[in-house]
Formats: C-alpha cells, sequence, structure tokens
C-alpha cells in the first residue's frame, strides 16, 4: 500500500502520513510524521525496540534490518518509503522458542558483549549469508569469481570479514564474529531456507 | 576459516588450569540480546511520553546571552524549551558534567546550552535545530602543545594518584648513561564511543523518580539525582538492566541524566533523552591527548640506570581531569633513578574523562615504544630487555608484588609468534610490495577492589536468589556473578538466580577500574558462604521460608596487607606494510596475560579480544582532530572518527597463565576489563618500526608516516 500523505493543515501539525508497517510478517496501518525514519517507526510506533539507534546516520550498522529481504540501515529509510515492504528484524527470525542458526551461533561464540550492536550484527549476517548464495560478490572476491554466473565459492573468513564491516562493535568482538557467521553458514548450507523469515535477497512482494 | 581466535563453544565444559578455573559459562542475558528482547535505558516502555534535545554550543567560549524561546514554543508539539534563564536553580554535585543550564557560560563547543522537550522526537530535534541562541563570544584556546602558558601541575591525578614521583638522582643518570633514549610521543584526543549513546528515561510519579538509565553503576547514578533534586533516596530510583558498553565514559552521571529528570519535572510526563553521536564527541567525556617525554639510560648489557617519563595533558576550564599518564611506569622496570611528572593544560575543551585504562594505556604506548628504541640502539632483543629489568619488588614503593608474571607472559607469547626466528633487524622482510613486521609491548594494570554489599536468599524449592547492584555494561558481570555464587553456595548454576542493574539492591561500586568482578564477586562470594554455613548449621534440609543473609566487603577491605597488586601481559603483532600505497595491515596479535583466576572464560576471552581491538584502534585509526579556529573535534562521528571494524581484525590469539594469588581477594582475580588495551598501540608501533625501519611516535600511525610516496 502506498503511503497516503495529508496536507499540511492551517493548524500546522507536521505533515503526516497513513503507512502500512509489514514487519515480521505482520501488517499494521500507522499514521506518521513523514520525518519519522523507519528506525523510529519501529522502534517508537510498533515497540520493536530490537533494532538500536547506535548513530542516526548510517554509519554504525546497529539498525540493521531486512527491507524486501535485502539489509538495510534502517535510520536511513524513511517509514514512508517502506509502506507495504516486507520488514524483518531481529525480533522475527527465531521460530517460537528455535534460534534463527546466526542466532544460535552468536551465543555460542560469544560474539557480543554490550549486546547493542548485536540485532543488526545479526540481520547483517543473515543478509550476507543469502548473499553469498545468490552469488553476489564482495570487494574482496577474487576477480573471475565474481558471482555473475553464481559461481562465488563458499564464504571463508575473509569474505564474513568484508562483507561484515558496516556493522561496528565497539566491545571488539569480530574475532568471535567471523567464526559464528561462518558456523551458521555451515548450518544452513544444504539445508537451504531455514524456514525462519529472514533467509532470502529478492524482493518478496 | 584461518587459525583465528580459539573462540570458546559449548562443547567446553572442562579446564585447563588445574581446577582454579570455573568451567566456562555463557551469557545470563544472552538469549536476550540476540533475540532483541534486552532493553536498554531508552526503550523501557512508557505510555504519554516525551522526547528532549540538547541544543548544543555553537562557539568554543563566551556566555549565552538569550535564547529565543517564545518563537520555538510558538511551534506544534513543542512543550518546553529549557536554559539557564529559565531553568531552576538546582543544588551542584561538583562535577560539572551535572551542572546543567545553570550558568551562562559556555566553556566548550558542543556544551549544553538548552533543552526542547516535545511530543515526538521528530519534532524536538528539527526544534532543536531552529532555536535561535544569541552569543557573547571570547576568544578561545583549544590546541594542546607542550609550552602552553597555562601549563601548571595539579595536586594530584586522577583517582587521587600523586602527581610526581622521584627517586635518585635522574637527571645526572641520564648523562652518565652509556646508552640513551630521549623522545617525545604523542596520542591524539580518542573518542569512547559506546554503541549505545547516553540515554536516559525518566518518569516522575507523584514526589518519586524512576530512570531507566545507561550508566556503569547506578548506585552512583542515584546519589547525584538525589543531591541534584535535593530528594531523599527512597524517592529515586535508577535501572540499569542491559548497558551498550561504556569504555570509562558512563562511569559517573552523564548530562542527559539530570536534564531528562529536569524535563520530566518540567513537563509532567515521562521523558526519554539521549544524546546523539556527535553530540558525544564533546558532553560524556574522552581521553585527553597527551604529549610524553621518555628518558631511558641504560648500561651496555640493557640494565636501566635512569627512567624518566613526564607528561603534559588537557582539561577544561570548569574541571580538572588530570589524566594519570605516568603511573604504569612506577611499577614496570628495575632503575636506581627515576621520575614520573605530570603538567595539565587549561583549554576552552571539552572536560576529558576516563576512557579503558586511563594513565596506563597511553603512559605505556610511549615507555614501551622507548623500549623498543633502547633494544634497537643496544642490538638487544626486545623480549630479553624486558625480563633482564624485571624488579624483584615494586621499584617505587620497595613493596612486594603479591604476584609478578610479566617473564612467563613473555617467554609464551614469544614461543607463540615464533619469535626466536625474527631477524632483528628493521626492514629485514619482504613479500612482494609488503614489509613485515613484528613487535612486542608488556601491559599491565592494577587490580583494585572497591567495597560492595549483597545479599543472598535461600528459597524453601532449593533455588537462591543472589543480590548485588553490579551493572553488566557488556563485560559478562552478571555471567560471572552467578558462576562465583553457584561456586559458594555449593547449587548447580541453573537453581541460582543474580539481580544486578537496579539502585534498589544492595548497593555497590562502578563497573570501572577493572574492579567489578573483584569488587562485587567478593561480596557475592562472602554472602552466600554466609548463607550456606546458615543453612547448614539450622537448615540442613532446607528453609521451610525463605531465608536472607547480607554482608558487605567494607571491613575486609580496610585490613589489607601493603602489597602491590597488579597484573601483567605480553602483547606481540605482526603487521605489514605497502612499499606502494603505505597501507598497514595487521596480520596477527597474540596476547598472554597473567590476571588472576580467570572466573568465566568465555567472557573473559572476549574481554581481552575487546581490549586489544580496541588498541589496534588506538594504533592505527582512532585520531580526534582538534580544530583550533572552531575549537571543536572536527571529525565528531563515526563516518570521521575511524574506529576499528571487522576488516581491520584479522588473527587474534588471547591465552592466560594461571595465577593463584590469595593475596589480590579471596576469589584470586585481578581484573581483565582494562589490561588487553594497555599496551597495545606500542607492538604494533613497534612491528610497524620492525617492517619499514620507520619510528612512527605520534598515533595513529598513518599511511604517509611509512609510504615511500610520502617520504
Amino acid at each position: 500500500m502506498p503511503p497516503s500523505p495529508s496536507p499540511r493543515s492551517g493548524s500546522g501539525g507536521p505533515p503526516a502520513s497513513t503507512v502500512e508497517l509489514v514487519v515480521n510478517g505482520r501488517s499494521r496501518t500507522v499514521r506518521l510524521d513523514n520525518r519519522t525514519s523507519l528506525l523510529d517507526a519501529l522502534r517508537e510506533e510498533l515497540r520493536l525496540t530490537g533494532s538500536k539507534k547506535g548513530c542516526d546516520h548510517g554509519q554504525c550498522g546497529a539498525c540493521t534490518v531486512l527491507l524486501d529481504g535485502r539489509r538495510v540501515n534502517s535510520c536511513l529509510v524513511l517509514a514512508v518509503a517502506a509502506s507495504g515492504r516486507p520488514v524483518t528484524t531481529v525480533e522475527g527470525l527465531a521460530a517460537g522458542d528455535r534460534l534463527h542458526p546466526v542466532q544460535q551461533a552468536f551465543l555460542d561464540r560469544d560474539a557480543y558483549q554490550c549486546g547493542y550492536c548485536t540485532p543488526g550484527q545479526i540481520c547483517s549476517a543473515v543478509g550476507v549469508l543469502a548473499e553469498a548464495a545468490a552469488g553476489w560478490p564482495s570487494a574482496v572476491t577474487p576477480p573471475g569469481r565474481d558471482g555473475a554466473d553464481g559461481s562465488v565459492a563458499g564464504l571463508d573468513a575473509a569474505e564474513v570479514r568484508e562483507r561484515m564491516s558496516g556493522n561496528i562493535c565497539r566491545c571488539g568482538a569480530y574475532a568471535n564474529i567471523v567464526p559464528a557467521v561462518l558456523d551458521a553458514a555451515a548450518a544452513t548450507a544444504g539445508a537451504g531456507a531455514d524456514g525462519s523469515d529472514g533467509g532470502a535477497v529478492g524482493a518478496r512482494s | 576459516m584461518t587459525g583465528t581466535v580459539a573462540a570458546p563453544s559449548t562443547e567446553q565444559t572442562a579446564e585447563q588450569t588445574g581446577g582454579r578455573t570455573s568451567a566456562p559459562a555463557h551469557r545470563v542475558e544472552g538469549r536476550e540480546k540476540v533475540t532483541g528482547r534486552a532493553h536498554y535505558a531508552y526503550e523501557y516502555p512508557v505510555d504519554e511520553v516525551a522526547y528532549a534535545w540538547a541544543v548544543c554550543a555553537d562557539v568554543p567560549h563566551g556566555r549565552v546571552r538569550h535564547v529565543d524561546v517564545d518563537a520555538a514554543m510558538g511551534l506544534p508539539g513543542v512543550l518546553a524549551v529549557l536554559w539557564h534563564g529559565n531553568a531552576p536553580r538546582m543544588a551542584s554535585t561538583g562535577d560539572a558534567m551535572q551542572d546543567q543550564l545553570q550558568s551562562d557560560r559556555v566553556h566548550f563547543r558542543g556544551e549544553v546550552v538548552a533543552v526542547v522537550v516535545a511530543t515526538t522526537a521528530e519534532q524536538a530535534r528539527e526544534v532543536a535545530g531552529l532555536v535561535r541562541v544569541d552569543y557573547a563570544t571570547e576568544p578561545h584556546r583549544s590546541v594542546l602543545t607542550e609550552d602552553d602558558p597555562s601549563l601548571y601541575r595539579p595536586e594530584q591525578l586522577n583517582a587521587g594518584i600523586p602527581t610526581t614521583s622521584e627517586m635518585g638522582d635522574p637527571d645526572a643518570a641520564f648523562e652518565r648513561s652509556e646508552v640513551r633514549v630521549d623522545e617525545v610521543y604523542r596520542t591524539p584526543g580518542l573518542h569512547n564511543n559506546a554503541m549505545e549513546p547516553h540515554a536516559t528515561t525518566a518518569v516522575w510519579t507523584d514526589d518519586r523518580v524512576t530512570l531507566w538509565d545507561s550508566n556503569q553503576g547506578s548506585t552512583p547514578v542515584r546519589d547525584a539525582v538525589c543531591q541534584v533534586f535535593e530528594l531523599p533516596r527512597d524517592r529515586v530510583r535508577v535501572v540499569s538492566t542491559h548497558v551498550g558498553g561504556g569504555f570509562g565514559s558512563k562511569g559517573t552521571p552523564r548530562p542527559q541524566v539530570v536534564l531528562a529528570v529536569l524535563a520530566a519535572r518540567h513537563v509532567g510526563r515521562p521523558v526519554r533523552m539521549a544524546l546523539t553521536r556527535q553530540q558525544m564527541f564533546a558532553l560524556v567525556g574522552y581521553r585527553t591527548p597527551t604529549i610524553q617525554r621518555v628518558r631511558l639510560g641504560a648500561d651496555r648489557t640493557g640494565r636501566l640506570q635512569v627512567i624518566d617519563h613526564r607528561a603534559v595533558v588537557q582539561t577544561a576550564t570548569h574541571q580538572e581531569f588530570a589524566e594519570q599518564v605516568g603511573v604504569a611506569t612506577r611499577v614496570m622496570y628495575a632503575a636506581r633513578h627515576r621520575r614520573t611528572d605530570h603538567h595539565v593544560a587549561v583549554l576552552d575543551v571539552p572536560i576529558p574523562s576516563w576512557m579503558r585504562a586511563p594513565g596506563e594505556c597511553p603512559g605505556m604506548y610511549a615507555l614501551e615504544s622507548a623500549m623498543d628504541e633502547l633494544a634497537v640502539r643496544l642490538g638487544m632483543d626486545p623480549v630479553e630487555l624486558r625480563i633482564r629489568n624485571e624488579p624483584a619488588t615494586d621499584p617505587e614503593r620497595g613493596t612486594p608484588f603479591s604476584s609478578r608474571n610479566l617473564v612467563a607472559c613473555l617467554r609464551r607469547g614469544a614461543d607463540l609468534v615464533g619469535w626466536a626466528d625474527r631477524d632483528p633487524r628493521p626492514r629485514s622482510r619482504r613479500e612482494g610490495e609488503w614489509w613485515i613486521g613484528t613487535g612486542v609491548a608488556s601491559s599491565t594494570y592494577p587490580a583494585y577492589a572497591s567495597p560492595a554489599s549483597a545479599s543472598a536468599t535461600a528459597h524453601p524449592d532449593g533455588g537462591y536468589t543472589v543480590r548485588v547492584n553490579a551493572t553488566d555494561i557488556g563485560t559478562g558481570a552478571r555471567t560471572a556473578l552467578l558462576v562465583l555464587a553457584a561456586e559458594a553456595l555449593g547449587a548447580a548454576r541453573d537453581r541460582v538466580r543474580i539481580l544486578i542493574g537496579d539502585s534498589d539492591l544492595p548497593e555497590a561500586g562502578v563497573a570501572g577500574g577493572s574492579m567489578g568482578t573483584a569488587s562485587w564477586g567478593w561480596a557475592v562470594t562472602k554472602v552466600c558462604a554466609a548463607l550456606r554455613a546458615e543453612l547448614e548449621d539450622r537448615f540442613p534440609d532446607g528453609p521451610a521460608e525463605d531465608l536472607t543473609v547480607q554482608a558487605s566487603t567494607e571491613e575486609d577491605l580496610q585490613d589489607r596487607a601493603d602489597v602491590t597488586r597488579q597484573a601483567f601481559g605480553a602483547q606481540f603483532a605482526t603487521v605489514r606494510v605497502s612499499d606502494v600505497t603505505g597501507e598497514i595491515r595487521l596480520d596477527r596479535m597474540v596476547g598472554v596475560f597473567a590476571a588472576g583466576r580467570i572466573v568465566n572464560p568465555v567472557t573473559a576471552r572476549s574481554q581481552f579480544l575487546g581490549g586489544m581491538t580496541m588498541g589496534v584502534g588506538m594504533a592505527l585509526l582512532e585520531e580526534g582532530v582538534m580544530d583550533a579556529a572552531f575549537g571543536d573535534y572536527a571529525n565528531h562521528d563515526l563516518a570521521t572518527y575511524h574506529v576499528p571494524v571487522n576488516a581491520d581484525i584479522r588473527d587474534i590469539h588471547v591465552e592466560w597463565i594461571d595465577e593463584h594469588d590469595e593475596q589480590v581477594n579471596p576469589m584470586g582475580t585481578k581484573g581483565i576489563g582494562e589490561i588487553g588495551i594497555v599496551g597495545a598501540a606500542a607492538a604494533v608501533a613497534n612491528a610497524v618500526h620492525h617492517a619499514t625501519g620507520i619510528r612512527v611516535r605520534s598515533l595513529p600511525v598513518h599511511l604517509e608516516d611509512v609510504a615511500s610516496w610520502a617520504r
């Protein structure tokens, strides 16, 4: 559903729109100030505070969610621009009590400390697994394996480090995040889709 | 996967170190953190909440003449605009970070001059940008130099540490020394940058206020709010269940605490307030830049005759923070003639404060770089040089060390990196375009403890609840305390519940100074042992109703032997430097630490890794650039102030030496939160020298320092 704007009223209320937020498989229609970022809509309107605000400028990655199955910094997306498009947040990854393989791997590897960057790291890693499975190259993928024909080799440590570098962890858990993502890659490899909401790269409208 | 890190896995159950190390425990709150259910300060569900946004000074020095409140109040959704002209006068704690909107003075660019409160965050933010502030500006000086006219010697340094120390005749001894180093080392302003911005949710109910706040200790936050708002303790509660890192910057209440409480009281609604990432660079403290002159004199066998370490740091005009840069130099190496000294420049800059290992971190960069330079001038192995100058007792106080295993750390680290095969000559190893080198540095950090109280309750169902106002800022404190409690109770870990992060719990000190586990764990161990004894005495079959015991370590701490308690470590770094571009890559880092008993190997390893990673940032990336014209750290966001990202960190290996030290505390722990950053930058810079033959004495090492095209 496209957002429906309302003209600025004479009394001067901030311009607002009716927006359909489709988050973790559930749709809600809300009235939002047009300036609201997707991150603030999630946190303040839907009270899904798993997505974190670390910088509000797309510089730290703590707000990473999957939009149309692809990772985005939700602080840089206006909520009105996400209207009607599927969003997956960290709250939508586990299937009931069963954690997503990436979540389980972060627990097992102690791939976090304070936990504030963790939801973004985890959503980002889910995106990385899907991107690699779809054959997308990274900046360190050797020439000739650029994925044009889906021939990108499996993720290795160098690939994970590169692809996860948009998510800052000030506690310095990188050395544990890399094996966690590789564990999750191994756990999901061959098993195909893991059944959770966050596995795909392509648009699912 | 390359052999990066010996990351713990769930299968790991027993330990390698003679039973003193506990079985590893994964984080108690881990599931909450990986599912997004862990609530941080800004996130507690509150109805009818309003949002506060800070307006910060555009000038570095002067005063606020007027704030145009009326224009802002006419905008929709605006509930209040507070500035010193209309804010109530409040009591002072003596800490300028809590004196908010109390004066017209602007002491530094970025200081809070007004706060906008509005019904939405979007509106508060926009209006904060529209509020017109009229300033009377005055001249400013914001750049630290070693000959600043304001330099003075403070009465004492941070934490009450003496400003100077001197033994023998360092000047004459230096002149007599056969081999000498006399160099100046510089470190820039460094910013803590915890991932969770400083945030407070404040809710008044009748005459009581509850704060959900991001801090390193909610007892001091409560006490500060009581003081400023003149409230008795039972009317203020501060909850800090989860805290997104601190690294020193949340050790005491930062400006948003007082402002949120004030705003909530003023508008009669709950208020959320978070500082922006940009505001954090001025408002929450940072590590002062340092200028350090180190003089080392040795005989030809490498025995130090003199160690002279003098530091220049900066502070703000309205509050002194004098970082104890030379403090580690007082315990590291033997030498008969010695001096440490500190001078502070008073500048129109934000208030510096604690950042991970204040003192030890910048000081050991300089000392350990100078030791490397001395080794080169002696033609001596830098590991051997350090071992040769190992003191038998504390070199300045003369007291014995409760334990000291620096040498064991150096030897083990040297084994791990194949040090014996290293060609000591700089610029001796090349692979393609890359020069490769390895460097070493020592680490140290004191083993402090502060008084704490705790309670433990035995329930009729066989379960236990342990209460202590500890704070887990990501250290794994909650989990380590659970391990200690279960051990002292003789109970399975899943029968013990640990409650922390709430000022209504038994009082305890901050998560700072690497003393959390020692301080809180001491109280927890004591109270759990007491409860266990009581149960065995009176209720061998278990209590019929809840049985609670309380304990404090206040007296235990007063009656301790006069020894020097200090953790040690050794760090080794391997770097490659491109001869073409000057790019510097960290190939490998190895840290070996002797830090007493390691309570929980899982989270301890993460602590060491994290400290070392931040040290790599200090060596190669992090640099607060002071703009002389504007009096501001120009690069005040994460796009321009670079902290390490995943691709900057490759292969890090952490180990520890098993230490049994009964003199630090009953658990034998020394603290591990800070030592990982100490020495890390020196190890990297020394590796850069070994790789390239170029000695860089100003951090971070820039590629133009080492690139052939730039020379």
